[in-house]
């Protein structure tokens, strides 16, 4: 490593965004590990409480403390945040401390009641999860009644004059012929259809290898996005397939600790919410300093918002686009961090997958041991237990029409 | 190209809008606002400022004077501060205000 340089002034955004920031754009908060379903490929292997979960002091000293950092929004999740009983509260909490709520949740709780709630308040989204446009694609993934629990939310939030609710879909090999429907199912609720990645985290390190998309269909995802990125969010997750030709609109950068970070239920802070794992852990915001010291001192965040090599993808001519795509979908399938990434378009990463590599060992599992009611049939097809929910983008808010930015 | 001399951005009065925050950073600052949610970065101090100081000012003109933007770049800041009215980061003044 060199010398500590000095930062920059002006520059690309992206440069900036690679050196960090006062405070992060896109925090996650991942509520609970609670979840009343067992979803194939949940980002956090999320079933069972964590009896070490923050509790509702804990949350609005958390809250207070966003206010104080100006972080806009958080994107709330887990598990299913909803069950949580101090959901309401909370969300109260961070709107009225000026930090506004973007939520995930299965819909389970999304009654007619709560729904005509959300429609009168400000700065609250809510981002249904839904990956199929049809109960059996969906369910095989999400498990049993939950493609009419997402779909019964929506229509209630339809029902209370919610506007613009999200569906949130990961895109996986059984769903991406489905692109079309998806629109039009968003477009019937009077909704915004948002498309993410399926990175291999948490339960989803299982179900990788049979769920995600195959080079045919990641050029089928990526000639969508090119047609209906005006209409989609996409949490700028797809900056991977940018190596196909032009980039797509929003940012191309990994913002892992530099923009990107996660706050689990009992308070560590991860460098994302796709990188549950003791080697991405920053620290925990119970400690002396809270969040901010975590956040702007942490040896890992300094140690990513540091000077990052190609590695094998530097002389690649699609790198300054593509960067090397995600560093969770590499580390998670035991891929070089500084090579290509398991879904690299150029085929690099088919070669790499190939090769020599020893997957990394889960450093945490909150998955429900026995067989459940809701369990997925993609799971009962497994070995390994079950259980949760749902992705949270780690660049959602990321607002592609304001990338443009001033001077 | 707006001709320097007759943009219109630079003869108004405008000011930041209400419902937006400033978020200083190490590059500039961030904007967000927290009716459309929007949010953009301020990629350099001197825009930082003028956005700050706009609301004291007569005019944009003014307001890039104060924050010692030199005039060869005053239209370049004109259409960054387009962008901004835009997304209603910025919102032009009542009329009383103005010269
Ligand atoms: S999901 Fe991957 S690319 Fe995105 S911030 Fe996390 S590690 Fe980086
Ligand atoms: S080789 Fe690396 S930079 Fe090039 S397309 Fe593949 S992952 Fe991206």
């Amino acid at each position: 490593m060199t010398a500590v340089q000095e930062r920059p002034v002006g520059g690309s955004l992206i440069h900036q965004f690679e050196l960090g920031l006062d405070a992060p754009i896109c925090l996650t908060w991942e509520l609970t590990y609670a979840c009343n379903l067992a979803c194939a490929h949940c980002l956090s292997s999320s079933g069972k409480r964590d009896p070490r979960e923050l509790s509702t002091e804990q949350c609005e000293a958390v809250i207070d403390e966003l206010q104080r950092m100006q972080v806009f929004y958080v994107n709330i999740g887990g598990g299913e945040p909803t069950i949580r009983p101090d959901f309401w509260h909370l969300l109260a909490y961070a709107v009225d401390h000026q930090v506004g709520v973007k939520f995930s949740t299965n819909g389970v709780r999304i009654t007619p009641e709560r729904a005509r709630f959300l429609a009168s308040t400000d700065y609250v989204d809510v981002q249904i999860s839904l990956d199929g446009a049809t109960a059996d694609v969906n369910d095989y993934v999400r498990g049993p009644g939950s493609y009419d629990t997402a779909l019964a939310a929506l229509q209630n939030l339809q029902d209370a004059g919610f506007k613009d609710a999200k569906i949130s879909v990961v895109c996986t090999r059984e769903n991406i012929g489905q692109l079309d429907e998806f629109k039009e199912l968003a477009d019937r609720y009077g909704a915004t259809l948002r498309l993410t990645r399926l990175r291999p985290s948490g339960r989803g390190a299982d179900v990788w290898d049979e769920l995600h998309p195959l080079p045919a269909q990641q050029k089928v995802l990526y000639d969508w996005l090119m047609a209906h990125g005006e209409d989609v969010l996409t949490g700028d997750s797809f900056f991977h397939l940018a190596a196909f030709g032009e980039s797509l609109p929003g940012l191309n950068l990994c913002g892992a600790g530099r923009v990107v970070c996660l706050i689990d239920p009992i308070g560590d802070v991860y460098a994302c919410p796709f990188a549950i794992h003791d080697n991405f852990l920053a620290g925990s915001l119970l400690a002396e300093g809270g969040f901010q010291r975590v956040w702007q001192t942490s040896e890992l965040f300094t140690e990513l918002r540091s000077p990052q090599t190609g590695g094998a993808c530097a002389k690649c001519s699609f790198f300054d686009s593509c960067r090397g795509g995600c560093m969770a979908a590499k580390f998670f399938t035991g891929l070089p961090l500084d090579g290509p990434d398991p879904e690299c378009v150029q085929g690099y990463g088919e070669t790499a997958l190939a090769g020599e590599r020893s997957i990394p060992a889960a450093s945490q599992d909150h998955s429900r041991s026995g067989a459940t009611r809701n369990q997925p049939v993609l799971l009962q097809l497994m070995t390994r237990p079950p259980v949760s929910a749902c992705a949270e983008s780690p660049l959602a808010g990321y607002e592609p029409s304001s990338q443009g930015g001033c001077c | 190209m707006p001709d320097l001399l007759l943009d219109p951005m630079l003869e108004g009065a405008w000011a930041l809008s209400p419902s937006v925050a400033l978020r200083p950073e190490p590059f500039g600052a961030l904007a967000y606002h927290f009716g459309n949610r929007k949010l953009t970065f301020l990629k350099r101090p001197e825009l930082v400022i003028v956005v700050r100081v706009l609301g004291e000012h007569p005019d944009v003109r003014s307001a890039l004077v104060a924050a010692g933007v030199p005039p060869s770049q005053h239209a370049a800041y004109g259409e960054a501060l387009r962008g901004l009215a835009r997304t209603d980061m910025i919102r032009p003044r009542e009329k009383e205000l103005a010269r």
